[in-house]
């Protein structure tokens, strides 16, 4: 079976009643394993609510969602974290790093709550932060990195533990253009080695990057292509 | 759980309460001055106790005969006597040693005018010690009502006074720690609060990348417990060395009392005052962190 994400019928809605905000309207979804998709569409579109949806962080309020096979639509808490932790990998816009720690620090952080032994986890680490050029990095706070390399090793943490799929919210959404085009790379690069991309962003020329396109309107798939234009890293 | 992801929070427990240094050392001496105060509370408690109960011990009901009882109903009283769960020990007195007693006591030299007379012939008596004074007057009811009995002696001023004032340093000293303990776990929930408020950022960040609830709260009430023994610790240490210096102190100062003044030795103080201690510091730390974890981190 190679169905990475199987989304049917998935509807989200907020503050249910009169003034309810219907943030995902049946929404279905199959994404394959190695593919590298860009979920596109502006501000208040739905995209953040769909991200938080296949990420795990959030439930659905009808519809049923399949995660490499698994119903994750109606699971608690501590199993959603339990996915999160082996399934994906997180990239955010805001990098979500945790200052006090050094950047080998952070990386090593998914591992620890996986329950990876000391010399596993260094290991890990190192080779992560290896694949996105900051090995020489390894001992410094996010404080003392720049933007861009503070992406790159919130992307380090994200591949350590080798999960299946890369969930990428808006990433170059705090970077310049240089820094944006190598995390661009290196998502690309990922997807070379086997590794299903999802990104979400509301920028086209970061969407064209993609090999598959879906926009987002009001909640709901208006348009899901191949991208032609697709270059290989 | 793996033993690394316990080691981890683990660790995560002792950096927390080391970033949060100026509130933790705030919560820690709280609580070493609530155990401080338990402590001395708790010797004070313990010594006086001792010394009402080396009081009770000198504290007896004595029961006289009727005329003419014969030795073997006498002896039948005793086993009625010893039977009774009030009492501790007993003690047969007869007539001649009553009377030799009275004459050393009172006579002196002046007993030779007696030579064979024995005035007290009729004064054989049980001396009857209690297990607890407070039995007392349960014991001397049953006494009046036993077949050969004619009198019972009972001292009931020293029983209930004792009695009384035991119950009432038992009162006060649970109310004042019950004060105490609110006190620290006040602090410490409050101290625990701040530390889950300024890493709010990065607990979202812990969750998003996959950590559970365990592991997420788990440092936190970790730091509540290692304060609580940090904080619990250092007084009793000071209440240990300093123990014996304050009762010689006493000793010294108070010699006139020296047959009322019985301490207890540390050793002794410490084989109920340590584990209580600690338990109670590590106990308020858990509580308080649990308490405050649940109600402040909605994860």
């Amino acid at each position: 079976m190679n169905t990475l994400v199987q989304i049917e019928n998935i509807c989200k809605v907020y503050n249910p009643g009169e003034n309810e905000v219907r943030a995902l309207d049946h929404v279905s979804l199959q994404i394959d394993k190695g593919e590298f998709v860009a979920i596109i569409g502006q501000s208040g579109s739905g995209k953040s609510t769909l991200m938080n949806m296949l990420g795990c962080l959030d439930v659905p309020s009808s519809g049923s969602y399949l995660l490499n096979g698994e119903d994750v639509s109606f699971l608690t808490d501590d199993e959603l974290s339990d996915i999160r932790n082996k399934e994906i990998g997180f990239i955010f816009q805001g990098f979500n790093l945790i200052a006090n720690l050094t950047a080998f620090e952070n990386v090593e952080l998914p591992l620890i709550y996986r329950g990876v032994g000391k010399r596993e986890r260094k290991e890990l680490a190192l080779e992560s932060l290896d694949m996105v050029g900051l090995s020489n990095r390894i001992g410094h706070k996010p404080s003392q990195m720049s933007g861009g390399q503070q992406q790159r090793v919130a992307i380090a943490r994200a591949i350590a533990a080798k999960p299946p799929v890369i969930l990428a919210d808006q990433p170059t959404g705090n970077l310049d253009s240089g820094s944006s085009k190598e995390i661009i790379k290196i998502l690309k690069r990922l997807h070379k080695t086997g590794r299903s991309v999802i990104l979400i962003t509301h920028d086209n020329e970061i969407a064209a990057q993609a090999k598959r396109v879906i926009r987002i309107v009001d909640g709901k798939i208006i348009e899901d292509y191949i991208n032609d234009k697709f270059m290989e890293e | 759980m793996r033993i690394s992801t316990l080691l981890y929070t683990l660790k995560q427990g002792l950096k927390n309460v080391i970033r949060n240094k100026v509130f933790s050392l705030a919560s820690m001496a709280t609580i070493a001055a609530c155990i401080f105060l338990f402590g001395l509370f708790y010797c004070v408690v313990a010594n006086f106790r001792y010394m009402v109960k080396e009081a009770e011990a000198g504290v007896s009901v004595t029961v006289f005969f009727d005329e003419g009882i014969s030795d073997e109903q006498i002896e039948e009283i005793g086993n009625l006597i010893k039977k009774r769960v009030e009492v501790d020990k007993v003690n047969y007195i007869s007539a001649d040693e009553a009377w030799n007693e009275f004459k050393e006591e009172y006579l002196g030299e002046y007993a030779d005018g007696f030579e064979n007379d024995n005035p007290l012939k009729d004064s054989a008596s049980y001396e009857i010690y209690l297990k607890d004074v407070s039995m007392q007057s349960a014991l001397v009811t049953y006494l009046e009502s036993v077949d050969g009995i004619r009198q019972v002696n009972k001292s009931e001023f020293t029983a209930d006074a004792l009695s009384s004032l035991n119950s009432l340093v038992g009162y006060i000293s649970g109310g004042v720690i019950l004060i105490l303990l609110a006190v620290a776990l006040f602090l410490i929930s409050n101290t625990v609060a701040l530390g889950i408020s300024v890493r709010k950022e990065e607990i979202g960040i812990m969750k998003l990348i996959g950590a559970t609830d365990f592991i997420v709260r788990s440092p936190f009430i970790i730091e509540g417990m290692v304060i609580g023994l940090i904080g619990s610790a250092i007084p009793l240490l000071g209440i240990y060395l300093g123990y014996d210096k304050l009762i010689n102190y006493i000793v010294e100062k108070f010699n006139i009392l020296s047959t009322i003044l019985k301490f207890l030795s540390v050793d002794i103080v410490f084989e109920t005052l340590l584990p209580v201690g600690l338990i109670m510091g590590i106990g308020i730390g858990f509580v308080g962190s649990f308490w405050t974890v649940r109600r402040h981190l909605k994860v």
